[in-house]
């Protein structure tokens, strides 16, 4: 699983049928320290994560074991919205 | 499966309910040398695993299989704690025993008349 920031929403009308009703957030990966790192992510949403909230993202056939996504073309959801990090 | 080491932990309210009771910690992936390797990720504990300790994790949909029957929506998941690890240093074969080191300076005999 990875630390992630929302950084935006995808709107996609033709989408597999079992998509419906589903969000889809774009996720920008950070380390711990809150820095950002490379790349991103398209993920369904299954807590209700909002703009700028840092989360914990799966990915994997293990996202579809998240609330809804069972037997779905999913391959990376949202599974919490982070409170607090600590580093040693 | 691949080492790590424990570097931190993660707080969340908000989560899958298959994940409530589980431990989040961050795990720095480390190279069989030991030294780090890759970015940090977040990984659920089946073991008990603490601060700074070296470990191992598994990656991919076995990572739920520690919580059978349940299925929890995890990735990565820490299944070992590590003792000790023996790891044979790459030998080269220039000063491996019983080889003679192999010589390029034999000079050709003359060829002078």
């Amino acid at each position: 699983m990875i630390l992630a920031r929302v950084v935006g929403t995808v709107v996609a009308t033709r989408k597999d049928p079992r998509l419906e009703g589903k969000k889809l957030l774009i996720l920008k990966p950070v380390t711990p320290d809150g820095a950002d790192e490379s790349g991103y992510v398209i993920s369904v949403d299954t807590v209700g994560a909002g703009f700028r909230e840092r989360v914990i993202a799966v990915a994997g056939s293990s996202a579809r074991m998240a609330e809804g996504c069972k037997d779905t073309p999913v391959d990376n959801a949202i599974v919490g919205i982070v409170d607090d990090v600590q580093l040693d | 499966m691949y080492f790590g080491r424990v570097v931190g932990r993660v707080w969340s309210t908000v989560k899958a309910p298959q994940l409530s009771g589980h431990r989040l910690l961050i795990v720095q992936p480390l190279g069989p040398d030991l030294q780090n390797r890759g970015k940090r990720i977040i990984c659920a504990d089946c073991v008990g695993a603490g601060s700074g300790e070296l470990i191992y994790w598994v990656r991919g949909k076995e990572a739920s299989f520690p919580f059978l029957p349940q299925e929890p929506p995890l990735d990565t998941t820490i299944v070992g704690i590590v003792d000790s690890v023996h790891l044979k240093a790459a030998r080269d074969p220039a000063t491996a025993p019983g080889r003679e080191p192999k010589r390029n300076n034999a000079r050709k005999p003359s060829r002078k008349a």
